[in-house]
C-alpha cells in the first residue's frame, strides 16, 4: 500500500507542513459540524445546515484519505453516511441521532489530536460509536437501489471486470513475458471528453515492448469525413510481463467509448525474430475477421447473436426516432387535401405514419429491460418499512420478466417505492388489528407488470383496510381540497389522494418522508406519460394501478385550441366533441352551465377561464364542448374554440414547479415548432370549478 | 515531458491543495489553483491549462457543474479533466462522464498513480 | 502558455464577464458564462394561471423553455413582447430559462473590483434579483442574480 509519507516526490519537511495544515482544517470542520448540530437541536430545521456539516464531515474524510490517515478516514465515513441519507431524503436527525452525532464528533477530534501526536484511541471505543452511528434514522434505501438497477440492467463494460481497487497496489509481475495482441477502436465519443489515443498508446508502450500499427482503411474521403467520428484502428503488439488487468487499466477511462479487445497469443516469450514483426498484422488466431460486432474479451471465439451498444448511441437513435414522430406530424400538418392529381398521397402518408411507429416500436424493444431490476430491490424495502412500522407482510410479486424500456425502469423507481410505503403504512393493519378482523396476521402485498392493451400495467395491491374514506374526506375538506358540501362518489374521494395538498400523514414518519404525497408520484408518472389510479374496497384492501405506455413518451391525442393556446386531451379521456348550440346548452342558476347530451346533463367547463388565459365569460351557445371522462368515470364538457385534429404527440416533461399547474400534465411540440401542452383530465375534473369565482363549488349533479 | 505544463488544481481543501501542488509542482508541472468551482471558471478566462484536476464536494459550483461549465466553451474541449473523488461507484464513474470529465483519480491518491494519469490523459 | 499562468500561491479571479441588456431605459446585466445563448422572441405558449412574470414556454430544438419576464420580477411594467424583443437563454441551476429582454448590448470585462453588492437596498423586489452593481465606463448595470430567477418549489423534489 503506497502511502505518500514513503514518496519522494514531496520533501519530508514540506509534507509534515502540509499535514498540519490539514489536522488545522480538520478542527474547523468539527466546529462546524457542532455548530450546525447544535443549531438543528434548537429547532432550527435548515436544509442549508445539513449541508454544510455533510459537506465538513466529507471534507474530513477526503482530507483524511489524501494524507493516509486511516482511522480517520473509515471513522470519517461512518459519520458521514447517516448525514448523506438526510441529505438525500430532506430529513432531519431526531434528537437522539443528533445526541449520538454530538458524541461521534467528540470522538473525531480525540482521533484528531491523537493522529497529531502519533497515538490513537481504543478501538472499542471507536467501535460502539460506529455503532451508535449506524443505527440512525433507518431510512429507506433508495440510492442503493437504483445502483442495483443499473448494474444488473446495463450494458456498462465497468461492471465486468468490478470494481476498479481505490489505490494502485504494488503488483507483482508475471516473472515471464507474454505476448498480448491489442485491438483498439475509438468511437467518435472517445474524444469528446477530451480522451486522445496517442497518450493511451504511449501509456501501453511504457508497460512493454510494444509495435503499434495503424489501420486507416475505414477513413472516408476528405468530403465526407465527420470530424465528431473515429475511424482509425489500431492493433499494439505488445511484449510484457504485466497481466491483462494491467493493459486493460490504461484504457480504464475509455472503455465505453471503443472496442477494445486483448489477447494473450502466447505465454512463453517468443523467439525475437517472429515475436513482432513489422507487417501488418493477419487477423487474430481465433475470430473470423477484425469486426467490431465482437464481444470485446480474450475469449471470444464466433460472431455472438447479441450486440454489445454504446449507450449513448441508443439514446441517441431514441431521440431521431422521437423527432421523426414529430416531422411526420408535421407532414401531416401540412399535407394537402386528396386531390385527383395526388390520389396516392393520403396512403403514403398514412404507410409513413405507420413506419415511423413501427421504427419507434422496434428501437424501444432493444432497450427494453425486464423489470425484475426494479423488483429486485422491493424485497429489502419491504423489510425495511415491516422493520419501522412493526407490521408484517408478505410480499408477492409477479410478472418479472414484463419488458419495459430502461427509462422507464429508472423512472419506476419512486412511484413504486411511495406506493409501497402507503400500502404497508396505511393499508395494512397491524397483526392483531388483523387477526381480530379475521385475517391472517400477515398483510399481503402483490406487486405485479404486466402487458395489457399496448401498454405497461402495474399495480400494488395490498389486502389491508381499503382507504378510509371518512378521514380521506374529512381532511380534503379541511385541507380545502373540496368544499364541505361537496357530494363526491366513492372513486372520486379514492382519487382525491393524488390531489396536491393533500397528504393523511400527520406527523412525519420517517417512512412516509417529509412532503411527498400522492400528488408528486402522479407528476412523476404523467412525466413518463403514463396515469395513476385507486380502487378500494373498505375492508378488504386497496389497488394502485401504473398504467404506463409501451412506446414511451408517445401520446394519442386530440389537438384543440383555447385562446389560440393549443392544448392536447388524451385519447383515452375522450369521449366524443360536440358542437354548442341553443338546444344542448342549459343554464342551471347563475354560473353553471351543462350540456345536454342523450338525455343526460353534464358540467360544461370554460377551459380559458379556467386556466386564466382570459377573463371569464358567459358561455355562449357557439364553439364547440369536448365531452372527457376521468378514471373516476365522472365525465365533462370542456369547452374550446377550435378542434383540430387527431395525432400521435411526443410527451416532454413540464419541469417548472414555481406554481401548481392542476390540469396540465404534460407538453410536447407541435409539428409548427410551437409548444402545446397535454391536459390532465382527472385533475381538472377534480378541479370542479364553475366560470367566474373560483372560491364558489359545483352543486352537486351528475 | 512535463516541462512547462500547466495544471489547474480545483479543491476548497487548502491542504488537499497544497498537497496536489507539491506533488505536481515536485513532477515539473506549473500549478494553478482555485477554491471552488466559481473561482476555477473565472481562472480560466486567463488561462490556458493543459490539464484540470477538480475536486467534486465543494461549495457554490460542485465539481460536476464546473465540469459542465468548464466543456460549455470550446475552447477547452481538448483540454483533459480529471476528478478527484474517494470513490469508484459505477455511479460516480456516469456522472464524471455525463459531467464530460476525461478520467477520475482516487483518493487517497498515489503520488506516482497520479503522474500516471496525467501522462495517460495526454500530458 | 506558461506566460500567464499565474503563481499557485496566490490565485486572483481577475476579471467578470457579463453580458449586458437592456428594459426600457434600464441597464441590466448577467454573467456572461451562464449565457447559452440568445434568440429572438417569438410567440410563447401560455401556461395556466401563471404568475405575470412567467411569459409561457417556448420550444428551443426540443428542450421546454420557460420565459421570464425578468422586467416584472423587478417590479417594472410587463413586457410589451413585440418582435423584435430578445431571449437571452441562461443556465440557472442546471436548468435553462427564457429571459425576456428589450435589446442585448454587449460584452463588457469588468475587473473584479469594480463590483460591489447592493445590501444597502431594501424593501424593493429588485433587491431579490439585483444584489450587485458594476460601473463600466461610468454606468451602473445591476447584475443580476440568477439564481432568484427561477427559485423553485418547497417540497418539489430537486
Amino acid at each position: 500500500m503506497s502511502n505518500p509519507d514513503e514518496s519522494n516526490w514531496i520533501a519530508p519537511e514540506v509534507l509534515s507542513g502540509i499535514r498540519q495544515q490539514f489536522f488545522a482544517e480538520c478542527s474547523d470542520h468539527i466546529s462546524v459540524l457542532e455548530a450546525g448540530l447544535l443549531e438543528l437541536s434548537a429547532g432550527h430545521n435548515d436544509w442549508e445546515i445539513i449541508n454544510t456539516i455533510f459537506r465538513a464531515a466529507h471534507s474530513i474524510k477526503g482530507g483524511a484519505a489524501t494524507f493516509g490517515v486511516e482511522g480517520l478516514q473509515h471513522f470519517a465515513h461512518e459519520l458521514e453516511s447517516p448525514l448523506a441519507r438526510f441529505r438525500e431524503h430532506h430529513t432531519f436527525p431526531s434528537p437522539a441521532a443528533i445526541k449520538v452525532l454530538l458524541h461521534a464528533i467528540d470522538l473525531l477530534a480525540d482521533m484528531t489530536r491523537a493522529a497529531l501526536d502519533g497515538g490513537c484511541l481504543a478501538q472499542d471505543q471507536i467501535d460502539s460509536c460506529v455503532r451508535e452511528l449506524s443505527t440512525i434514522e433507518h431510512a429507506p434505501i433508495a440510492e442503493p437501489a437504483s445502483q442495483v438497477s443499473k448494474r444488473s440492467g446495463s450494458d456498462n463494460a465497468f461492471e465486468d471486470i468490478g470494481f476498479v481497487p481505490a489505490q494502485a497496489e504494488f503488483v507483482e509481475i508475471a516473472s515471464e513475458p507474454q505476448h498480448f495482441r491489442v485491438r483498439f477502436r475509438p468511437h467518435g465519443e472517445l474524444y469528446a471528453r477530451a480522451n486522445d489515443p496517442l497518450p493511451l498508446l504511449r501509456a501501453l508502450k511504457r508497460l512493454g515492448e510494444a509495435e503499434v500499427t495503424l489501420d486507416a482503411d475505414s477513413l472516408p474521403l476528405l468530403s465526407e469525413l465527420d470530424h465528431n467520428e473515429g475511424y482509425l484502428f489500431w492493433t499494439i503488439d505488445l511484449l510484457t510481463a504485466h497481466d491483462e488487468a494491467q493493459i486493460r487499466e490504461v484504457f480504464e477511462f475509455v472503455e465505453q467509448e471503443c472496442e477494445l479487445e486483448i489477447v494473450c497469443i502466447s505465454s512463453v516469450a517468443p523467439a525475437p525474430e517472429n515475436s513482432l514483426s513489422p507487417q501488418k498484422p493477419e487477423a487474430p488466431p481465433q475470430s473470423n475477421s477484425p469486426v467490431p460486432t465482437q464481444t470485446p474479451t480474450s475469449k471470444g471465439t464466433q460472431l455472438s447473436s447479441t450486440l454489445r451498444v454504446n449507450l449513448d448511441r441508443l439514446d441517441r437513435l431514441m431521440n431521431l426516432v422521437s423527432e421523426l414522430v414529430i416531422s411526420e406530424a408535421t407532414l401531416c400538418e401540412y399535407a394537402p387535401p386528396e386531390t385527383d392529381t395526388h390520389p396516392n398521397f393520403p396512403k403514403a402518408l398514412d404507410d409513413i405514419k405507420m413506419l415511423t411507429r413501427d421504427l419507434q416500436e422496434s428501437v424501444m424493444a432493444i432497450r427494453a429491460q425486464p423489470v425484475r431490476t426494479v423488483f429486485q430491490r422491493l424485497p429489502r424495502l419491504v423489510r425495511d418499512i415491516e422493520m419501522a412500522t412493526g407490521k408484517e407482510v408478505h410480499l408477492v410479486m409477479e410478472g418479472e420478466d414484463t419488458e419495459v424500456d430502461r427509462t422507464l425502469i429508472e423512472g419506476l423507481n419512486d412511484p413504486l417505492t411511495h406506493m409501497i410505503r402507503n400500502a404497508i403504512d396505511h393499508g395494512i393493519e397491524d397483526a392483531a388489528t388483523r387477526v381480530k378482523a379475521g385475517k391472517s396476521q400477515k398483510g399481503l402485498l402483490r406487486v405485479s407488470a404486466a402487458h395489457r392493451a399496448g401498454r405497461l400495467i402495474v399495480e400494488i395491491t395490498d389486502d389491508g383496510q381499503g382507504l378510509d374514506r371518512e378521514r380521506i374526506r374529512s381532511i380534503a375538506v379541511e385541507r380545502g381540497v373540496i368544499g364541505a358540501e361537496d357530494v363526491l362518489s366513492n372513486e372520486e374521494i379514492d382519487s382525491v389522494i393524488f390531489q396536491p395538498g393533500f397528504s393523511t400523514s400527520e406527523k412525519v414518519t420517517d417512512i412516509s418522508g417529509r412532503g411527498v404525497g400522492l400528488d408528486v408520484v402522479n407528476r412523476s408518472v404523467q412525466a413518463l406519460g403514463g396515469r395513476i389510479a385507486v380502487s378500494s374496497r373498505p375492508g378488504l384492501g386497496t389497488t394502485f394501478s401504473l398504467s404506463l405506455p409501451l412506446t414511451l413518451a408517445v401520446l394519442d391525442g386530440m389537438l384543440v385550441s383555447v385562446c389560440a393556446q393549443g392544448l392536447v386531451v388524451p385519447l383515452t379521456n375522450l369521449l366524443e366533441t360536440v358542437p354548442l348550440s341553443t338546444e344542448n346548452l342549459l343554464q342551471l342558476g347563475a354560473n353553471t352551465e351543462l350540456l345536454a347530451i342523450r338525455g343526460r346533463h353534464v358540467p360544461l367547463v370554460d377551459l380559458g377561464a379556467l386556466f386564466e388565459y382570459r377573463p371569464p365569460a358567459p358561455i355562449k351557445a357557439e364553439g364547440v364542448a369536448v365531452l372527457v371522462e376521468a378514471d373516476t368515470g365522472q365525465q365533462i364538457a370542456l369547452i374550446v374554440d377550435d378542434i383540430l385534429d387527431q395525432r400521435q404527440v411526443v410527451i416532454k416533461a413540464l419541469d417548472i414547479d414555481t406554481h401548481p399547474m392542476e390540469g396540465i400534465a404534460a407538453a410536447t411540440v407541435l409539428g409548427n415548432g410551437r409548444v402545446a401542452l397535454i391536459l390532465d383530465i382527472n385533475a381538472i375534473v377534480a378541479l370542479r370549478r364553475p366560470k367566474g369565482t373560483p372560491a364558489e363549488r359545483l352543486a352537486a349533479d351528475g | 515531458m512535463s516541462e512547462n505544463k500547466t495544471i489547474l488544481t480545483v479543491d476548497d481543501s487548502p491542504s488537499v491543495r497544497d498537497m496536489l501542488a507539491a506533488v505536481l509542482a515536485g513532477a515539473g508541472f506549473n500549478v494553478v489553483q482555485a477554491v471552488d468551482g466559481r473561482e476555477g471558471v473565472t481562472m480560466l478566462k486567463g488561462l490556458d491549462p493543459d490539464v484540470i484536476i477538480t475536486d467534486i464536494n465543494m461549495p457554490r459550483l460542485d465539481g460536476f457543474q464546473f465540469i459542465e461549465e468548464v466543456r460549455k466553451n470550446p475552447r477547452y474541449s481538448t483540454t483533459p479533466i480529471l476528478v478527484l473523488t474517494t470513490e469508484t461507484s459505477a455511479t460516480m464513474k456516469n456522472r464524471a462522464r455525463s459531467a464530460g470529465a476525461t478520467g477520475w483519480i482516487v483518493k487517497p491518491f498515489d503520488p506516482e498513480k497520479l503522474i500516471e494519469i496525467i501522462c495517460r490523459v495526454g500530458v | 502558455m506558461a506566460e500567464r499562468a499565474l503563481s499557485p500561491k496566490t490565485p486572483t479571479a481577475s476579471a467578470r464577464e457579463l453580458m449586458s441588456f437592456r428594459l426600457g431605459t434600464q441597464m441590466f446585466c448577467v454573467d456572461a458564462i451562464a449565457v447559452k445563448e440568445v434568440r429572438n422572441w417569438s410567440q410563447a405558449t401560455l401556461l395556466p394561471r401563471s404568475p405575470s412574470y412567467l411569459r409561457g414556454v417556448i420550444n428551443l430544438r426540443g428542450i421546454i423553455l420557460p420565459i421570464v419576464d425578468i422586467g416584472v420580477l423587478m417590479g417594472l411594467a410587463p413586457n410589451d413582447a413585440t418582435d423584435d424583443r430578445v431571449i437571452i437563454v441562461v443556465w440557472v441551476q442546471k436548468r435553462l430559462v427564457g429571459l425576456l429582454v428589450d435589446e442585448v448590448c454587449d460584452l463588457v470585462t469588468a475587473p473584479q473590483e469594480a463590483v460591489e453588492t447592493t445590501s444597502d437596498l431594501t424593501g424593493e423586489a429588485i433587491h431579490t434579483i439585483v444584489r450587485e452593481l458594476i460601473t463600466v465606463e461610468g454606468a451602473v448595470l445591476g447584475i443580476i442574480s440568477l439564481e432568484q430567477v427561477m427559485p423553485r418549489r418547497e417540497g418539489s423534489s430537486a
